[in-house]
């Protein structure tokens, strides 16, 4: 059993301060212009991970094999650690004092910007795999054009979530494979979860004046530009796997009205009830010193 | 600890002189600490005793999953939520490396999974306590890891080789764990006096039944000295419930929180604090499946074995396709 002064660690916030007074210095993140939109890109990429790394947090210790219950779980942690870069970042742009904790929980469920397809709720195992294989494809793309990106600080950021999600996609691309090409029951309810999934795959690459405003400063592609490379990738799998792409023309985004990112809010996996411990009187301590 | 009640199947520890050949010079390797490794010659009783301890040992990480992993979509910062989350992660490892040390002994994982949906294996009795606020994550990574690791730091030396390795690891990590949980009531202490009274409330619902994890005293604990012969146990229950309770009072007291026992008193005689014993009626209707969360956990277990079965399938049947498609090539 460890000793009592064993017990007390580094106050974290206070190693968190050193590692922010260490930060690259970055003009955009000051840029007046760009304020507006970049906060507001830099909440979509956050979102967008909090929400599947919730999702997938679900399953914890309910997988259908302890292999896949670790796997699943790193996984959550991986993009649990994305959102507190990409959110706290978002907070500095915003200058407002927001901390990335106060822009996950304490934002109301329509102010979220996630793009749709990792809310669908987790379903069956197919349902889950197959919704991380097309995510992890566009993932893996969007980050790869980041670490191009002329603002440094999201360069670094993509560049360490590249590593990561390098590993998501190869792991998700060889269950869908596995399963698809399995058992008639395991392919089928592949087929199926990619028929219920695909509508929701043309929202990520649906671009607006946000993005339009990212891709001229140089900080981020226009998501309709990693389209083509995203649907080459995800037709060889599938191919593979033996399973039938859908009609292309199903996808949602057409029908999605300007500005809502979130169409299941009241199945928001960040919802009033995940967040009431944060939302606790002022005064309430979750760590050291905050 | 995380394996209670383990039955040897023998009628106590026999003289030397009523042993075969073999199991003297079994028994005179272990008096040696010379460990004793899968391939290795090893009396039946030995074999099924340790499949009974660690498969009971691994059911209680994976099913000790649960009452945390409730909380990681609730956990109150990112920060929390990737901690909890690896935490739970190393469970399910732990979980992984004692069913790959239980399958040495000739018993596969499938078998032990059958035998924890069928009732027929245990897991430790602290998992079958609700978990009902944040404070609950601070209570059970202090006093349930805690708990364990009073067990498992021994068990680091156990006769019995890929289980004594397993634990190394599993030790490094559980430390972290405590220390993780203590962090939380440190933090939960020092804000809100709500805040503070959650703590209490967390300490006050899980302090008894973290004491009986050590299982029942060793008056009543009939397969104790088989156990300790054969070194797959290597303190009674009463000597690490006792250190148990001598290390974790200084630490409530530095949080400024009140072990819930009036009885509770340092004797400059022994050396030792004084405590209640928990109520033994209850830890025996826990261990018959009346806990508050008997079914609840065991139902969730059996719901994603089930669940998953077709997903098992799935893989299996690709790579039997596969192994098929490379011998034609």
């Amino acid at each position: 059993m460890p000793s009592l002064s064993d017990m007390n660690t580094d106050d974290v916030t206070k190693l968190a301060d050193i590692a922010a007074a260490e930060q690259t210095h970055d003009a955009h993140v000051t840029n007046v212009e760009t304020r507006p939109a970049f906060f507001e890109w830099l909440c979509r990429m956050g979102d967008t991970t909090l929400i599947l790394g919730q999702r997938l947090s679900e399953w914890c210790g309910h997988g259908p094999a302890l292999e896949e219950d670790i796997a699943l779980t790193n996984t959550a942690l991986d993009l649990i650690g994305h959102t507190q870069l990409w959110l706290g970042l978002a907070g500095e742009v915003e200058n407002e004092g927001r901390s990335a904790d106060q822009l996950a929980f304490l934002r109301d469920a329509l102010k979220f910007r996630n793009v749709l397809l990792v809310e669908v709720p987790n379903g069956d195992m197919g349902v889950t795999t197959m919704r991380q294989f097309l995510f992890d494809a566009f993932h893996y793309e969007l980050l790869q054009r980041l670490t191009e990106s002329t603002s440094p600080r999201v360069a670094e950021i993509a560049a360490k979530a590249l590593k990561e999600v390098s590993y998501h996609v190869e792991r998700s691309t060889d269950l869908v494979v596995r399963l698809g090409d399995g058992t008639p029951e395991s392919h089928d309810r592949m087929q199926q979860a990619l028929d219920i999934l695909w509508s929701y795959t043309g929202d990520m690459f649906v671009s607006d004046g946000v993005d339009a405003t990212m891709a001229e400063a140089g900080i981020a592609p226009s998501p309709d530009t990693l389209r083509e490379a995203w649907l080459a990738r995800v037709e060889d799998v599938l191919d593979e796997a033996t399973l039938n792409v859908p009609d292309n023309a199903s996808c949602i985004p057409a029908a999605r009205p300007a500005n809502t990112r979130s169409i299941w809010a009241t199945s928001c996996p960040i919802c009033s009830f995940c967040s009431a411990p944060i939302r606790a009187p002022a005064g309430s301590r979750w760590r050291g010193a905050v | 600890m995380y394996a209670q009640n383990v039955s040897t199947g023998t009628q106590g520890v026999r003289d030397a002189d009523e042993l075969s050949p073999e199991e003297a010079a079994f028994q005179a390797r272990i008096d040696g600490n010379i460990k004793i490794e899968p391939k290795d010659w090893m009396p039946a009783a030995y074999r099924k005793t340790l499949i009974r301890q660690i498969g009971q040992h691994a059911h209680s990480e994976i099913v000790g999953q649960l009452p945390e992993g409730n909380w990681v979509t609730r956990a109150p910062t990112l920060e929390r939520k990737a901690i909890l989350l690896a935490k739970v992660q190393d469970e399910a490892g732990h979980g992984l490396y004692l069913y790959c040390a239980a399958e040495t002994l000739g018993i596969s994982r499938d078998e032990l999974m059958n035998k924890l949906h069928s009732g027929e294996m245990k897991y430790s009795s602290i998992f079958n306590y609700p978990t009902l606020t944040w404070a609950d994550m601070g209570a059970v990574g202090w006093l349930v890891d805690g708990a364990a690791i009073m067990n498992q730091v021994p068990l680091q030396r156990t006769s019995f080789g890929p289980y004594a390795r397993a634990m190394v690891r599993i030790c490094k990590e559980e430390s972290f764990h405590q220390r993780q949980g203590y962090s939380i009531m440190m933090s939960m202490v020092s804000g809100t006096p709500a805040q503070k009274e959650m703590a209490q409330d967390a300490l006050n619902r899980f302090w008894y039944p973290a004491l009986m994890m050590f299982g029942p005293s060793d008056k009543d604990s009939v397969h104790s000295d088989q156990s300790m012969a054969w070194k797959i146990k290597m303190n009674t229950n009463d000597e690490l419930r006792q250190r148990f309770v001598n290390e974790t009072v200084p630490q409530a007291h530095y949080l400024g929180l009140t072990i819930p026992d009036d009885d509770l008193v340092w004797n400059e005689e022994t050396g030792n604090y004084d405590f209640s014993q928990p109520d033994w009626e209850e830890f025996k209707a826990v261990l018959k499946g009346n806990g508050p969360c008997n079914r609840e956990r065991l139902g969730a277990r059996i719901k994603a074995w089930e669940g998953g079965e077709w997903f098992r399938d799935g893989l299996a049947a690709y790579a039997e396709k596969a192994a098929k498609r490379r011998v034609a090539a």
